[in-house]
């Protein structure tokens, strides 16, 4: 930490704030997506434990309306931010050399938005 | 200023992973570390999640094939694993939000909180195993 080195200009009011400034943004994006997915989860639980026949036609008919391939993909819209923000915190508390930090952040961006897409591939298969 | 500065004083760091063990996290303790937990564990699975969604949404035989799949019994391990990560996030979350609202941070309400998620979770993933294996 540079407070270390020049703690001097470094107290008080003087005080310097650094980062992305993204702290109160992600805080509030974190606890929607969840809202989000915490709701998604819910309704499909309840269709497909009551509503839905069981077997193949039963969970596929499920999905074959626009309305629930919409929610569905919003649903997985929020998964992806909502896995992002907190992967991303796991690998800032960690793993402190940059130059792995950001191997792994670019990673995981790769990560999510090959399975947004797949899922979304998926989805429109039905 | 110039004084305080000079003296050496103890660092308290991080805990280093070979230390984990040795502390005795308190109720809350335990949810925080498994919602990160659970949280990683449900990012690497997924493309598995998405495999058997695909599986069991594409066709009347993939479907059939699925329900050959899921009679394995590591495949039914993985889902009981999956099934915990999901309901202890899902739980550890809820009492994030009452935490955002100042509720239940006092010492005392702040461990009981802590043993509710985990006994609400352990209790739902009984009921989500038993499913997994057949039990009703």
């Amino acid at each position: 930490m540079s407070a270390t080195t020049n703690s001097s200009n470094n107290i008080g009011p003087k005080r310097l704030v650094v980062g992305a400034h993204y702290g109160l943004r992600d805080w509030l994006a974190q606890r929607v997506t969840a809202a989000v997915i915490g709701s998604y989860s819910v309704v499909l639980f309840v269709i497909a434990m009551l509503a839905a026949e069981p077997g193949y036609g039963g969970w596929a008919g499920i999905f074959a309306s626009t309305g629930m391939k919409v929610f569905t993909l919003l649903a997985l819209l929020a998964l992806i931010y909502h896995a992002w923000v907190g992967i991303r915190d796991i690998w800032m508390d960690y793993v402190k050399p940059v130059g792995i930090r950001l191997g792994l952040q670019i990673f995981t961006i790769l990560w999510l938005v090959s399975c947004g897409v797949w899922a979304i591939e998926i989805l429109w298969r039905v | 200023m110039s004084e305080l500065s000079k003296k050496s004083r103890p660092q308290f760091r991080n805990i280093h992973i070979t230390q984990i063990l040795q502390y005795r996290l308190p109720a809350a303790g335990v949810v925080s570390i498994l919602h990160r937990v659970s949280g990683a564990a449900m990012f690497l699975a997924l493309p598995l999640v998405l495999l058997l969604f695909d599986w069991s949404i594409t066709s009347e035989l993939s479907y059939a094939q699925l329900m050959e799949v899921l009679d394995s019994f590591l495949v039914k391990l993985i889902l009981c694993g999956l099934a915990w990560a999901f309901l202890h996030h899902l739980f550890a979350g809820i009492r994030h939000l009452f935490s955002d609202l100042h509720i239940g941070l006092a010492k005392e309400q702040s461990a009981s909180w802590g043993r509710a998620v985990l006994i609400a979770t352990l209790g739902c993933s009984v009921l989500a195993w038993l499913k997994i294996f057949g039990a009703f």
